[in-house]
């Protein structure tokens, strides 16, 4: 145990092991992410890194003008702009419906979080068997008499990892948004119902606006976790994928085998801005919404 | 009028448990197949999933059946494919403990710097902190294709490129559970706390004896979400190790899947005994840490 210092009084202390608390952890996140991430901003603005030679935005211009950027920044845009608002609405859905009373719910509950546990690589083959040109899903298809598409290499591959990405997330999304429902005041409930109030009316009226900092939450949750949609697509279909599932991660990975400093560091860049801009307005746009609500 | 009503609430509970019950048969499905399918012969396997792979076709003795068959119940029961991934082919579970101490390490080591920051941004509060707490929260939201470009010039820098450390140091830093552990810590009622000092409890008394023991859940649950998260990492390795013989199960296994398919469905299996054990423990524990996360203001 640390010796009681006399000199220095209780609060003080308090407050002085405090801040050596957050020490070890902020002194890593400085120098694996914030110091170097400087660095990067300032390899994105200069020619190379040994003649550092200040050129501006050139850097960008030239990666808004890379073809495989825009691809990679396309397809994954694409994805997210589809994975992210179906995992909210779906899991919300998974939600209300475990709300309801129904048997087994708690099994339920276990059963749509169970693909949380499993690793990608250990179901790749599952999936692979599923949407295989002569696979599970194309036999159906064909026993219904639809077309056949081969799904891996053709602009459904979107479909194939969109699948995946809610098979492993809608259960995390699901919990955050029970326990959300679970948090509204019953009384303002009640009150609704007398006043007649619908169920429709009840859950877009009163249960939404409630849960908007949670819709937020899963929503910057689910944006970050539709980045991770590479591990699928690189286990599926590996380094080069079909056009379509090329991934911002695949253009990265090739770029860093390139070691192309200038394309890395303005990409990074420009991925982060979209981010940090992304985050804000949805964050503003919460406020705004859930104003009058207070949780 | 009363009992029309019951009926049409009946009949309503009765077809959202069918659904859910639908669902719940999606969700396990891909889980239960890999199951399965580990315990049928690797001829079975080549001959129902040889298909997918033109190449494989050198071994003329065994039918390959033209389409893909998916099948649920393995023909003949057999350990076969969990003999060769065990005691057959090393490599495997060479692969199984590079995913060990990469994994075993940054989640270890992630929770106890978490703990300790936790406790700081919970205890006393002040402008810087609550900066550098924002900036954690900015962090947070970076995607790897943003934080591996960082990671990669230290490790350059450093020498620690191709190396374990390159994968592991960046890992322990991880805002994620701090995030998570400071909102956990700002719920203990202050008032135990100012009871522990009347009681002449020193801060790290306070630490180890009060926040951490009253926060058991949610930092067990944090070791699964941060287990889980570093058990299924590909990016990270992919550009971070650059020796293959380092890489994790989890980057290896595309490979093993185009070729040695026989096994692969054991494999994966054995990958992920860790983290279904987690979850058979700690189901409840994670399911309100998952709850706690909830909402990036409160």
């Amino acid at each position: 145990m640390i010796k009681r210092s006399k000199f220095i009084s209780g609060k003080k202390r308090e407050k002085l092991f405090s801040d050596f608390c957050i020490m070890p952890g902020f002194a890593g996140v400085l120098a694996f992410y914030f110091i170097p991430f400087c660095i990067v901003i300032y390899y994105s603005l200069v020619n190379n890194p040994v003649m550092h030679e200040f050129v501006g935005l050139d850097n960008f211009r030239a990666l808004l003008k890379n073809n495989a950027f825009l691809t990679a920044a396309k397809n994954t845009a694409v994805f997210s702009a589809t994975a992210v608002p179906l995992s909210l609405i779906l899991s919300l859905g998974l939600a209300v419906m475990l709300e309801k009373s129904i048997p087994g719910k708690s099994l339920f509950r276990t059963f749509f979080l169970s693909p949380l546990m499993v690793p990608t690589a250990s179901v790749v083959l599952v999936w692979q068997v599923l949407f295989h040109n002569h696979g599970t899903i194309n036999q159906i298809i064909e026993l219904l008499g639809g077309q056949p598409v081969d799904w891996l290499k053709s602009a459904h591959g979107q479909i194939v990892i969109v699948c995946m990405f809610l098979w492993k997330n809608l259960g995390y999304n699901m919990i955050l948004f029970i326990s959300a429902l679970c948090a509204i005041p019953g009384d303002i409930l009640e009150v609704a119902e007398l006043e007649g109030a619908g169920a429709f009316y009840k859950f877009f009226h009163i249960k939404l606006r409630y849960l908007s900092p949670t819709l937020l939450f899963v929503m910057i949750l689910s944006l970050i976790n539709s980045f991770k949609i590479f591990r699928e697509v690189y286990l599926l279909t590996g380094d080069y994928p079909y056009d379509r599932l090329y991934m911002l991660q695949h253009f990265m990975n090739n770029t860093f085998n390139s070691l192309d400093y200038q394309k890395l560091s303005s990409a990074a860049v420009v991925f982060a801005a979209v981010m940090i801009v992304i985050i804000a307005v949805l964050m503003l746009i919460e406020n705004k919404y859930g104003k009058d609500v207070e949780c | 009028m009363k009992k029309s009503e019951l009926k049409k609430k009946r009949v309503f509970t009765v077809m959202i448990t069918a659904f859910a019950c639908i669902a719940a048969v999606l969700f396990l499905m891909p889980t239960v197949l890999t199951v399965a399918n580990s315990f049928m012969t690797s001829s079975e396997i080549s001959a129902n999933y040889g298909a997918m792979y033109g190449n494989m076709t050198s071994d003329t003795k065994t039918y390959i059946s033209e389409d893909v068959n998916l099948k649920f119940i393995p023909d003949k029961v057999s350990a076969g494919q969990y003999e060769s991934v065990l005691f057959k082919n090393p490599e495997y579970l060479f692969k199984f403990w590079n995913s060990v101490i990469l994994t075993v390490p940054i989640t270890l080591f992630q929770v106890i710097v978490a703990l300790l920051a936790s406790y700081g941004f919970a205890r006393y509060e002040g402008k810087v902190k609550s900066i550098i707490f924002f900036s954690y929260i900015i962090l947070m939201i970076m995607p790897y294709q943003v934080t591996l470009v960082p990671n990669f010039l230290v490790a350059d820098k450093f020498n620690l490129l191709d190396t374990r450390w390159a994968v592991i140091l960046p890992g322990i830093f991880s805002p994620f559970s701090v995030f998570l552990l400071t909102k956990v810590m700002k719920r203990i009622p202050l008032s135990y706390i100012e009871a522990a000092k009347l009681d002449g409890a020193n801060e790290i008394q306070i630490l180890a004896g009060i926040c951490v023991p009253l926060c058991k859940g949610p930092i067990v649950s944090v070791i699964m979400l941060v287990f889980i998260d570093c058990w299924n990492m590909v990016e990270q390795p992919l550009v971070l190790l650059g020796d293959v013989d380092m890489h994790p199960l989890s980057v290896f296994l595309s490979q093993i899947n185009t070729g040695d398919i026989g096994l692969a469905f054991a494999v994966g299996v054995v990958y992920m005994v860790p983290t279904v054990l987690m979850f058979l423990y700690g189901e409840e524990y994670l399911a309100e840490g998952i709850t706690c996360s909830g909402g990036i203001k409160g």
